[in-house]
């Protein structure tokens, strides 16, 4: 399959609701909570094995955005995207055969590993096409996109949760969810399929595609720079941050609160755990789109920068005041959403846009390594404080201290992100163009800003 | 949204006019984000009156 390219007088506002139609779809993985319980009454399964099939679909997420991303690059959006549609919808089709013949293995097999392919590769699939598009704004660009993949979980929590209402959760009504999960799911995403188009490519005179301007660098030589391993480092900081603090949201704030004159109820606790992801969600969009005019450099300087702080008021001031505490979380979490979707712009800076979906894909492992970390982090110290006796905020003190310690490590780390060396650089014939206007104009413009 | 720079670059006089599609895809993907989003801010009011 070629990658479509955009008919005369096509315009790039289709191509954000075409990145936003395969989001929002796979953004449903973080609503895998909803299907827990009936599948363990269901099936008979303990908590650990009904969360594997969530488990595995981000294990493949992670392996397939960072080894399919050449293949990405190479086939272009619409190949990736119809990919993701077969993988994700399939895999919803399978679980729904598992759960009608109730083998719990199809459900792992169908939503983790088959879903989960199409997890990595619909994420990473319009991240190159919209930067190519918007080369003037690639941060608010990314930023529409990867805001969908936290306004998946959204849409799909509470629609889920009714559909569950209304089939039951014996294991027919979840193969039932499941099956209109993923025919919904395909309709859905199909638009994006349809959609999606790359721009037109620039013609020298002689009629042949002109040559990329700018720094352009191969996914595989941008594996051998400094640059790409500091960003990881950026990265995994970052997200291991915020994942400490979404991890044990509600507890936390029970904790936090509970001596105090104004406790807070099981209710507001997980009213606190929506507008944390409101938070994660605006400041996927905001922060990103802020990056266009402040640079990438700067942006990473105050995620990593200002994050810090915050941790540090919740640790010295949080249960003293409950505004402060919320106030200070929904910061965390803005900064944890943008550095995901500010994440692709910054490498547009670095290496071009000649292979940028696969080096994001690769560097995403940083997020498998993340979401492994901070929660460990958090819920093992929790769990000694309790047994050496402590309580409410005491738990958490030994977490934020640590959090604050891999933010500034990650705040370094950014800090000695510097243009890559023209060693690296893919000679100017190898890399013809495909960009919309003023490309050159505005790569050139970017690279000493933010590298 | 200026025509200059949101627009792949015509090469013929006559160009379909997008903006019906477009207004359709944005309400195809608003729609669904709209719902979630209201279900956000119901749950996220709890933390104020729960």
């Amino acid at each position: 399959m070629s990658p479509p390219v955009a008919p005369p007088g096509w315009s790039r506002w289709l191509v954000p609701p075409a990145a936003l139609s395969v989001h929002l779809s796979i953004g449903q993985a973080y609503a895998w909570s909803v299907f827990k319980p009936p599948l363990e009454s269901a099936l008979g399964l303990s908590g650990t094995q009904s969360a594997l099939p969530f488990q595995l679909g981000i294990v493949m997420l992670g392996l397939s955005a960072a080894f399919g991303g050449t293949l990405v690059e190479r086939h272009g959006p619409r190949w990736a995207m119809t990919v993701a549609l077969v993988c994700f919808s399939s895999g919803f089709l399978l679980s729904a055969l598992g759960a009608a013949v109730e083998q719990y293995w199809l459900i792992v097999l169908g939503y983790g590993f088959v879903g989960g392919i199409g997890l990595g590769i619909g994420y990473i699939s319009p991240v190159s096409t919209l930067i190519k598009w918007f080369p003037d704004r690639p941060g608010m660009a990314t930023g529409i996109a990867i805001m969908g993949f936290g306004g998946g979980a959204l849409i799909a929590s509470p629609w889920s949760a009714q559909m569950l209402k209304s089939f039951g959760t014996d294991s027919s009504g979840i193969a039932l969810a499941f099956l209109v999960h993923g025919l919904t799911y395909a309709v859905f995403m199909l638009l994006g399929v349809l959609l999606v188009r790359v721009p037109r490519p620039r013609e020298r005179a002689d009629g042949r595609p002109a040559p990329l301007e700018g720094v352009q660098v191969s996914a595989r030589a941008a594996m051998r720079t400094p640059q790409f391993w500091l960003l990881w480092i950026v990265l995994c900081m970052n997200v291991t941050a915020g994942i400490g603090i979404l991890e044990k949201a509600a507890p936390m704030i029970r904790d936090f609160f509970a001596d105090t004159s104004t406790p807070v109820s099981t209710t507001a606790a997980a009213g606190f755990v929506a507008l944390l992801s409101a938070a994660n969600m605006a400041g996927r969009i905001g922060w990103s789109s802020t990056s266009d005019l402040i640079g990438r450099k700067n942006i990473y300087r105050v995620y990593l920068g200002v994050g810090a702080l915050m941790y540090a008021l919740i640790a010295l001031f949080g249960d003293s005041s409950k505004p402060l505490f919320v106030l200070c979380a929904l910061v965390v979490l803005s900064f944890y959403g943008g550095g995901f979707s500010t994440a692709p712009a910054y490498l547009k800076d670095l290496f071009g846009t000649y292979q940028v979906g696969a080096i994001h894909g690769r560097l995403l492992t940083a997020w498998s390594l993340a979401g492994v970390l901070g929660p460990l982090i958090v819920n093992w110290i929790a769990d000694h404080q309790e047994e050496a006796g402590r309580h409410g905020s005491a738990l958490y003190g030994t977490s934020f201290l640590i959090m604050i310690g891999l933010l500034v490590v990650g705040f370094a780390a950014n800090e000695l992100i510097r243009p890559v060396h023209a060693r690296h650089h893919e000679p100017a014939t190898t890399v013809p163009a495909q960009h919309a206007q003023k490309e050159g104009n505005d790569v050139s413009r970017q690279q000493p800003e933010s590298a | 949204m200026s025509a200059d720079s949101s627009q792949s670059p015509p090469d013929t006089a006559q160009v379909p006019d997008r903006r019906p599609l477009i207004a359709f895809t944005w309400l195809w993907v608003g729609a669904p984000l709209a719902y979630g989003l209201y279900e956000l801010v119901r749950k996220a009011t709890q933390l104020f009156t729960g």
